[in-house]
């Protein structure tokens, strides 16, 4: 402990004999490491938002289809149970978030134009938190029940077919015997989405009301269900496995949506890769300081030997220094990451690029993404890195000669 | 009993094209309580003989016993230990660290040890005192004059009473007065403490403290005088 104490102090004072020197190497890696968090943090949160939309508007965490529904997603590859038999089953399982819900392509034509679209019959109080909709946010209202009869669109549907809330509109699809199935609607609700592509694509009616104009008694194409945490659903996937029969097919949002799970994926790697890259950069630096400190300290360190130090605590001195510009440098890093990254998580409008962005999948308001995981990840490689790059020059430190260290002549 | 024993050293340099033969088949005891100034011009061979009593160089040739224990083939941590517990240092120059201040440069070797700190305080008060730097324990090697930087390195050398006192050049920096008073308080160390001193110097005035004067010549010792202390 003796020990220990006198090489922590030696190491902190002689991190600030040469106070400039330090306090370059310090806003380096203090700069540095705001980078790699600030960057991390904007990447995370673009790559989320897409993820969220895209489950929103899609998949939720798990799904339950009828086995031909991905290759054949029409009416006549309904789940085999009754909606009554699906709710009985799932209702007290307990899960964050669950609906069922009728999904079928459909056109939909006004007395203007008409487009080809999905049409979702849903549950509306069970998909308030499930859906992209905002309800509160929709131009006229949402839909109130399973037996609604209004439809709602979105206000780039409604432009395209040049309609309005109070206007009818007419959906046609097919029902299980492939005949035509159709009826007029009344749009009672206009809404927006962050992703422009949703509001041309998606109509909403009531679950019930769909049910009957397909004519599919109480049958749905998909159960959603929401758990708490999009990364990891591999509990409830294995809690739907256990609620269904073998009649059906249970997939996660990640082979729903492979663009997606593939981006969460690549994402991953790519922070750890950005994190790398950054601290090999700083490495230049920590080891050019770290060479110098030494080189200016050759006698001293000589002496220490001489003294009865042994080789071993004089590499642990340098360590330790080497530590605690990285641990200093780490908290000045964090530290401005905090302070840029809160004021920014309201969103930083990016609209000037808003149609590259929904390219990607992803809205044009941008909300960086502080994930402790990622300032855990951040840290911990500029520690290691840092403990590593340091060894070179802490081992030749203490490879010395006493004697021939003492008698160096600058 | 014998503090220090050397049999037959041998030490060549490289210095360009040249081989300088520090030692050469040197052989010499010293006795425990000893007080002994190493003489010779510069090059005679007498620092590189202090280095290799002290485990800081090793011998191309020959066997160096501290209290009947053989060194020349110990490890670096071996040695290292050594040092630490039985031998004290003084260097001619850059004897302190300068980021610790008088106190924690006497303390240094102490804490090292493993000594506890209330013990080490105690200790480096007293050694302090006894070496006139009573009231600049807090200041640092930069702020101390020459001769006081040299007075700390002597305290921290002796501070935790070892057995045998390595000084080379010990008066090299300092004022005839101030090098009066470092050799007293070595003769009483010596005489009170039965401490043993081996003393690289060419200073006639720390020779006369000395109770034996080993005269070195090209590595080789030329003469080997007993006498009274001053």
């Amino acid at each position: 402990m003796n020990r220990l104490r006198i090489l922590a102090m030696l190491a902190w004072r002689n991190l600030w004999r040469n106070h400039r020197r330090t306090a370059i190497m310090l806003g380096a890696i203090g700069l540095g490491v705001w980078a790699m968090i600030f960057m991390t943090a904007l990447t995370q949160g673009m790559v989320t938002e897409m993820i969220r939309d895209g489950i929103s508007a899609l998949p939720g965490h798990v799904q339950v289809h009828h086995p031909d529904y991905r290759d054949d997603p029409s009416i006549t590859n309904l789940i085999p149970a009754t909606d009554a038999e699906i709710s009985a089953a799932f209702g007290p399982a307990g899960f964050s978030a669950w609906s069922s819900r009728i999904k079928v392509p459909a056109v939909i034509t006004s007395e203007h134009d008409s487009r080809g679209v999905t049409l979702l019959g849903i549950d509306p109080a069970r998909e308030r938190d499930m859906i992209f909709v905002d309800y509160d946010e929709v131009e006229g209202r949402f839909l109130e029940s399973v037996d609604d009869g209004g439809v709602v669109i979105g206000n780039k549907l409604a432009d395209t077919l040049d309609t309005e809330v109070g206007k009818r509109i007419v959906l046609m699809s097919q029902d299980p015997d492939n005949d035509i199935a159709d009826r007029g609607f009344r749009v009672v609700g206009l809404f927006h989405a962050n992703v422009e592509s949703f509001e041309e694509t998606y109509v909403f009616a009531g679950k019930k009301t769909i049910q009957n104009m397909l004519r599919v008694g109480d049958r749905v194409t998909e159960v959603v269900v929401l758990g708490d945490d999009y990364r990891n659903v591999e509990d409830e996937y294995a809690r739907v496995v256990a609620l269904v029969d073998g009649g059906v097919e249970v997939r996660r949002w990640t082979e729903l949506d492979t663009y997606l799970g593939t981006m969460l994926k690549v994402m991953d790697g790519f922070v750890l890769i950005w994190v790398v890259v950054i601290f090999l950069a700083l490495s230049f630096g920590l080891v050019n300081t770290l060479v110098m400190a030494v080189f200016e300290r050759v006698r001293e360190i000589g002496l220490m030997l001489a003294l009865g130090m042994k080789p071993g605590s004089i590499l642990g001195q340098i360590l330790i220094e080497s530590m605690l510009l990285l641990i200093i440098g780490l908290g000045i890093g964090n530290l401005l990451a905090w302070l840029t990254i809160k004021p920014l998580e309201s969103g930083i409008d990016v609209s000037i690029v808003a149609e590259g962005m929904e390219m990607m999948g992803a809205s044009s308001v941008l909300y960086p993404l502080l994930r402790m995981e990622d300032v855990v990840l951040a840290n911990v490689v500029v520690l290691i890195l840092g403990f590593l790059a340091s060894l070179s020059p802490a081992w030749r430190a203490s490879r010395y000669e006493p004697i021939e260290a003492i008698t160096k002549v600058d | 009993m014998t503090a220090v024993r050397c049999v037959d050293l041998c030490k060549t340099y490289r210095q360009g094209d040249q081989d300088i033969k520090a030692l050469d088949h040197l052989s010499v005891e010293i006795e425990e309580g000893g007080f002994v100034c190493l003489s010779s011009p510069s090059g005679g061979g007498k620092t590189t003989l202090l280095n290799a009593i002290g485990g800081l160089d090793k011998p191309d040739q020959g066997e160096v016993y501290i209290s009947g224990q053989r060194i020349d083939n110990l490890s670096k941590g071996e040695l290292a230990e050594l040092r630490l517990k039985r031998i004290g240092f003084v260097f001619q120059a850059y004897n302190l660290i300068p980021v610790l201040t008088a106190r924690e440069n006497v303390e240094f070797v102490m804490q090292v040890q493993g000594v506890p700190a209330a013990e080490r305080g105690r200790q480096s008060a007293d050694i302090l005192t006894e070496v006139g730097l009573e009231g600049l324990e807090d200041r640092r090697p930069a702020e101390m004059s020459g001769g006081q930087q040299q007075r700390v390195a002597v305290a921290r050398a002796i501070v935790s009473r070892p057995a045998l006192v390595l000084a080379d050049e010990p008066t090299a920096n300092l004022d005839s007065k101030t090098s009066d008073g470092l050799m007293e308080l070595f003769t009483e160390l010596n005489e009170h403490h039965g401490t043993t001193f081996v003393i690289a110097t060419h200073d006639q005035r720390v020779m006369g403290y000395a109770k034996r004067i080993v005269r070195m010549l090209d590595g080789r010792i030329v003469d080997d005088i007993q006498q009274d202390a001053a």
